[in-house]
């Protein structure tokens, strides 16, 4: 008998998976991972101000990583600095902002480790159906998008000339991504969300020989990632957020030296 | 304006008037013209930094002129074959996904317009894995998916080999002929597009010559442009053009050592 905390730990993060797969891919492709360590560093921000106003956690952070989206679009028109330049001051802005504010409201007691790397055990049943109604709502977003959004990731002027607005996809991407690192916050926490966006995707990649079948494949990586590190957390005592990371690597090692193994064997 | 008797034939498909395009103070394009009619091929010539991609963005509409204006025919239908396309090695790729972007089609669709382009049954290999060639033909077969009024290629025989190149503007000028669609090329290599071209705008920031191939081949621009010995490598293909069955291209090799 599965106790009620671990299976709504385990349903909240089969919902995760599931539509961190197909969007981690984009972000695997377009190469984006260090935006969405930088999205996940202003997530503090998007505590501490949620903490300070009163609002609800999650679209705190969500709004907060919005903005920080939009930022990155708008900071990317001018072409003097790079992306990881601008990338690599929002990220540290915002989170020493977060920490700056965090200070001068002495009275908020935050826990802090609580949110660095989450608590997935914690997950209510709203928490779940949130997810699954926000999840369901990017994965249609996905689906009707995506030949554009995948030809866009192709090349821009290619898709420009054809008609796509790539700008708009784009900043439609990072929105999403926002909006899945919120609502990860608290099953994986802030240091490890991004994880759930790469590591999935890179597991699925030696085995996909189209984009559509890399990104089932990453969803179902994600899903016995989760599975896995519960199960690893539930018998051997240790963190959850941590220890699906650990079991989405080992999917990892295990495809890609599979791949290697096959490649040298077919080399002979 | 000009009077009805000077019109052309049919509406021009894209217009480019007195555009002029500048990056920060560096002028890219000043003050050219550019029309494209239905089905015919233009091919835009002219040394590295002469402007030649800028042009070709403007009639994209990926880039607006800073002075001047691009008319573009409502509803007109572009495809466009980029100078380079690096597939990220963590995207899987075959060919059949590829021809589904932006637009799904049929299986047969498909092998169709893979058959146009002279490849065979490719649609399962990895985009990775083709040569050159292929590649280029694949990009090319995309475009044609689409059914487009003007396809846009820009220097689209970069990667491949003299015989690959001398085939694939053969193919283009096939392709026009059956489909009707006019082409937008980009070359720096005049006697490579020769036969497959109706006319020829030689560009250097400015129009500097503009006309059929052989006039633009001879014009004093032209070879002050290209330096002499291009102008002059031109002289036997133009020679063997008089001869209406011959549809060889005399090798680079050959002609350096007829002239």
């Amino acid at each position: 008998m599965i106790p009620e905390f671990l299976l709504r730990a385990w349903l909240a993060g089969l919902t995760l998976a599931v539509v961190a797969g197909p969007l981690g891919c984009f972000v695997v492709w377009r190469r984006m991972a260090y935006f969405g360590n930088t999205l996940a560093h202003s997530a503090l921000l998007g505590v501490t101000l949620g903490l300070l106003i009163g609002a609800d956690l999650i679209l705190a952070v969500a709004a907060v990583a919005i903005v920080v989206a939009v930022l990155v679009v708008v900071l990317q028109q001018q072409r003097r600095l790079a992306t990881d330049t601008i990338l690599g001051i929002l990220a540290h802005a915002s989170l020493a902002i977060g920490l700056v504010v965090l200070g001068l409201a002495g009275s908020v007691r935050v826990d802090l480790l609580g949110y660095l790397f989450g608590d997935i055990l914690a997950v209510r049943w709203s928490d779940i159906v949130a997810m699954a109604v926000g999840g369901a709502a990017i994965l249609a977003f996905l689906a009707a998008a995506w030949r554009w959004l995948l030809f866009a990731t192709l090349h821009e002027e290619m898709a420009r000339a054809e008609g796509a607005r790539v700008v708009a996809l784009r900043l439609a991407l990072m929105i999403l991504i926002a909006l899945v690192i919120a609502a990860a916050m608290k099953l994986v926490g802030i240091l490890l969300i991004t994880a759930m966006l790469i590591i999935p995707p890179a597991a699925a990649r030696p085995l996909a020989r189209t984009p559509e079948e890399m990104a089932l494949l990453a969803a179902l990586a994600g899903m016995i990632a989760i599975t896995g590190g519960l199960a690893l957390s539930w018998y051997l005592d240790t963190p959850g957020g941590p220890s699906i990371v650990v079991a989405a690597l080992a999917l990892f090692v295990a495809t890609q030296s599979t791949a290697a193994l096959r490649a040298v064997l077919i080399e002979r | 304006m000009a009077t009805a008797a000077f019109d052309p034939p049919s509406k021009p498909l894209v217009a480019v008037r007195h555009a002029e395009v500048r990056f920060g103070r560096v002028v890219a394009l000043d003050d050219v013209d550019l029309t494209i009619r239905p089905s015919e091929i233009v091919t835009l010539i002219g040394p590295n930094g002469a402007g030649k991609s800028t042009l070709v963005r403007l009639v994209l509409g990926i880039l607006r002129p800073h002075r001047g204006r691009v008319e573009r025919r409502p509803g007109l239908s572009i495809a466009y074959v980029p100078q380079r396309l690096a597939i990220d090695a963590s995207l899987p790729l075959n060919v059949d996904r590829f021809l589904d972007l932006p637009h799904r089609h049929s299986r047969g669709e498909k092998r169709a317009v893979l058959g146009d382009v002279g490849l065979g049954d490719v649609e399962d290999q990895a985009l990775a894995t083709l040569s050159g060639g292929q590649f280029q033909r694949v990009l090319l077969a995309r475009a044609l998916l689409a059914e487009p009024d003007l396809l846009v290629l820009d220097e689209p025989a970069q990667n491949i080999d003299h015989r690959g190149q001398i085939e694939l503007y053969r193919l283009v000028a096939e392709l026009r002929k059956s489909r009707g669609c006019a082409v937008l090329l980009v070359s720096h290599d005049l006697h490579l597009v020769m036969r497959a071209t109706d006319r020829v705008i030689c560009l250097d920031r400015r129009v500097c010559c503009a006309g059929a191939p052989e006039t633009v081949g001879s014009d004093p621009v032209y070879a002050e442009l290209f330096g002499a010995g291009a102008a002059a490598a031109l002289a036997p293909y133009r020679h063997r053009h008089d001869e209406p069955d011959d549809r060889r291209v005399v090798p680079f090799e050959a002609r350096r050592d007829g002239t």
